[in-house]
């Protein structure tokens, strides 16, 4: 059965060392969708992206996540990955030894053996690497090094554009992609996922900056705000909180769940 | 209870049955220095924990085996080490092929390779070039409360011989397989010497492949002199089974203006220490030393480093790291010694480790002993396991767990392998530490090297 939502998170709770970070977040993603996340810092946009990937700092405790038809829930990172989902790291690693090369080849490849697919050969392997820095614009000289070893904060950012346009995946998550970047290196981000984007790619875009999203234009806005989305919007959201700021959604948010405790009683 | 009583009791009636055993047919110059020897381990004895540079490692299995052979192989023997061939694709060496430390035609085995470098046995050298060797043996080796060199002094009858003369070049890297295959389980003592005379330059593989189950015990010493701005590289690739011992001693002397590096490999071995002994006596020269260790099972992996500063000007690093899963232990002790005099001194020292289980265990120890006052001095230590984020940030791109676990693991082995200078060996070297990595080389059959 084709479902019509590539993603569908239902009630989502999540905890931090029994701290509750996500307190009940619904999202629905069709395909070719863009959807920017904002909110201010420790909303946990952040543990969304982890909780979305399977990294275990965060731990489920309700609610349900479907990626295709599929329970999300139930798969490793790496399958997640191979099913076509990605984060671009809002603080990227380094793993010295491991050369950006080897790490991008195996990386295909194992995406490639979980679609049933051969090995790409050397040659196309290499083609497929010079065609993805053009269109992200990174220099030869940062994929010959080891992962993320040394680069600065900006061509970190660009070498999570560059892994994802390599790996084509059908949601991408881009975790504050943004922040730290000059304008003219947000520029070559943005216009690296726009050139990268099928029309059937959804993008989540965390960000706390309208400035991105005048590059990646999004077709909806939420709000994330102590562990809920308390808003969602067009594109015009964005407007309204880069003039307006958070304090106006706190203060709503924090009245309505005052008013709904109140009604419980 | 104490096993060494009973082990230097066997030791002392090998030595009082001399004359048959160990002198004759032994060089002149080996014999000359055997009875103070002999009486220097009486009184160190076996070295034992309440030794600092042996406090973590615990001879006690390998040397409380009743071995029953100690001295060199027959001629017999040789025959299947001669015929034993290592064919490492693009690896362009000299080769040549001992057993148990020795060097097969014992006294007529010395020969010259185009570009002027010798090769053979210490017994055939000692005929040969006599004041060379009465110049440098036992000149290096320091006996500094280790009973072990002694021991060798006074028990080994033959070993390696590499003679760099003045300004001459090894067209191709030399590498010597020293293969361990006996019918008896042995405990063998070589003892090599190593002389790269000024302006000259020499490029050494050893690789050390234990060929059949027997219990080895191998207690080397090895003697190496550089001169003058000459430059001597060696690489170790020690590749044995759990029950076999390896203990190596390895002192570096190092004149002005050279240069030396020396890299450790262990892939295998029950028991394995090895001590570099790093002295640099004259200004501007420079010495590397460098360590790789992959342990599992019950095996032990210690090395020991001493970087000795006697002369201003010169430059050290260290960089040694392990892996150790199961029931594995290891041991880093790396000592800095700076002389009063030796005032712009750069001395670097690394020491990282990953844990793989709960029951593997790794000590290490920095000793800096500092007497000048100008000198660059660092050094850091580190244990730990995989980084967490580094396993999540592969994973996440779609990598399998269990292979990103390995590139992790191979990516901390390549930043030592990565300092070997012959790149075919290098290549292969990683291969070889993928090969362990994956579990694919458990117990080596034959020469690691040509391992597929
Ligand atoms: N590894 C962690 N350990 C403990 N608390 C954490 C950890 N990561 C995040 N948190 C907490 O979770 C909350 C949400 O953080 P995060 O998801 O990073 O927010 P955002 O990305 O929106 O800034 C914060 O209160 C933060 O302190
Ligand atoms: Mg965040």
């Amino acid at each position: 059965m084709q479902t019509e939502f590539l993603l569908q998170i239902k009630d989502l709770k999540a905890s931090i060392d029994n701290k509750e970070i996500l307190k009940g977040l619904n999202l629905e993603v069709k395909p070719g969708e863009i959807h920017a996340i904002m909110g201010p810092n420790g909303s946990g946009k952040s543990t969304l992206a982890n909780v979305l990937t399977g990294r275990e700092i965060a731990t489920v405790t309700a609610g349900t996540i479907t990626f295709d038809g599929k329970n999300l829930l139930d798969m490793s990172p790496e399958e997640r990955a191979c099913e076509g989902i990605f984060l671009s790291f809002q603080y990227p690693i380094e793993i010295p030894g491991v050369s950006m090369v080897n790490f991008m080849k195996t990386a295909i490849n194992e995406q490639r053996k979980h679609r049933g697919l051969e090995p790409l050969s050397a040659s196309d392997f290499l083609r497929l690497m010079r065609e993805k820095k053009e269109l992200v614009e990174i220099d030869s000289a940062l994929t010959n090094r080891s992962v993320n070893e040394g680069f600065s904060g900006g061509e970190k950012k660009k070498n999570e554009i560059f892994q994802m346009a390599m790996l084509e995946p059908r949601l991408a998550l881009l975790d504050e992609t943004d922040s730290g970047l000059d304008i003219d290196a947000l520029r070559i981000v943005a216009n690296g996922v726009n050139k990268i984007r099928r029309p059937d790619t959804s993008v989540i875009v965390i960000t706390h900056y309208q400035r991105l999203l005048d590059y990646i234009v999004p077709d909806f806005v939420h709000v994330l705000y102590d562990g809920r989305i308390v808003r969602s919007g067009g594109p015009e959201l964005a407007l309204t909180l880069e003039e307006r700021g958070y304090d106006w959604i706190k203060k709503e948010a924090d009245v309505t769940e005052e008013t709904w405790t109140t009604d419980r009683k | 209870m104490d096993y060494r009583p009973e082990v230097i009791e066997r030791l002392t009636e090998l030595w009082e049955g001399r004359e048959a055993g160990i002198l004759k047919g032994s060089p002149e110059v080996f014999n000359r220095y055997r009875s103070g020897a002999f009486s220097e381990f009486l009184s160190l004895g076996i070295p034992d924990r309440k030794n600092e540079a042996y406090k973590y490692t615990n001879l006690e299995k390998s040397f409380s085996y009743k071995y029953e052979k100690y001295f060199s192989p027959k001629p017999d023997d040789f025959r299947e080490a001669e015929r034993f061939h290592c064919e490492v694709e693009d690896l362009d060496v000299w080769n040549m092929v001992l057993l148990n430390g020795f060097f097969p035609r014992g006294d007529e085995g010395l020969a010259m390779l185009p570009g002027g470098i010798w090769v053979g046995s210490m017994r055939a050298a000692a005929k040969q070039f006599p004041s060379l060797v009465e110049k440098h043996y036992n000149k290096y080796a320091q006996n500094e409360k280790d009973g072990l060199v002694p021991l060798n002094t006074a028990l080994a009858t033959d070993g390696l011989f590499l003679y760099a003369p003045k300004n001459t070049v090894n067209t191709k890297p030399i590498q010597i397989v020293n293969l361990l295959q006996s019918a008896q389980d042995i405990f063998s003592q070589d003892r090599n010497l190593v002389v790269v005379e000024d302006g000259a330059q020499m490029s050494l593989l050893v690789c050390d492949h234990a060929i059949s189950p027997q219990h080895y015990l191998t207690n080397t010493v090895t003697e190496v002199y550089v001169g003058r701005n000459a430059r001597f590289e060696i690489i170790r690739v020690q590749n044995q089974h759990n029950d076999s011992g390896k203990i190596t001693h390895t002192f570096i002397h190092q004149e002005r203006d050279s240069f030396a590096s020396s890299n450790n490999v262990t892939l295998h071995g029950g028991l394995v220490r090895n001590a570099t002994w790093h002295r640099l006596n004259g200004e501007n020269a420079e010495t590397h030393s460098y360590g790789l260790f992959l342990a599992d099972k019950h095996q032990h992996i210690a090395n020991f480093v001493k970087v000795d500063h006697a002369a201003p000007n010169c430059n050290s690093t260290q960089l040694f790291k392990g892996v150790l899963d199961d029931n594995a232990t290891g041991a880093f002790n790396g000592r800095i010694m700076v002389h009063k005099d030796a005032q712009k001194t750069n001395a670097y020292q690394s020491n990282n480790n990953i844990i793989l289980s709960d029951s593997a265990r790794m000590d290490t120890k920095p000793q800096l002993e500092i007497y000048a006052d100008d000198v660059k001095c660092s050094h850091g230590a580190t244990v730990g396991q995989l980084d967490e984020n580094a396993l999540f940030y592969l994973r996440s791109r779609g990598i399998d767990e269990r292979e990103a676990k390995l590139m992790l693991m191979f990516g901390f082995a390549h930043d030592v392998i990565k300092n070997i200078p012959i790149e075919a060996l290098r290549d292969r070297i990683d291969n070889l530490v993928l090969q362990r990595l994956r579990g694919e080389l458990s117990r080596c059959a034959s020469c690691a090297i040509q391992c597929n």
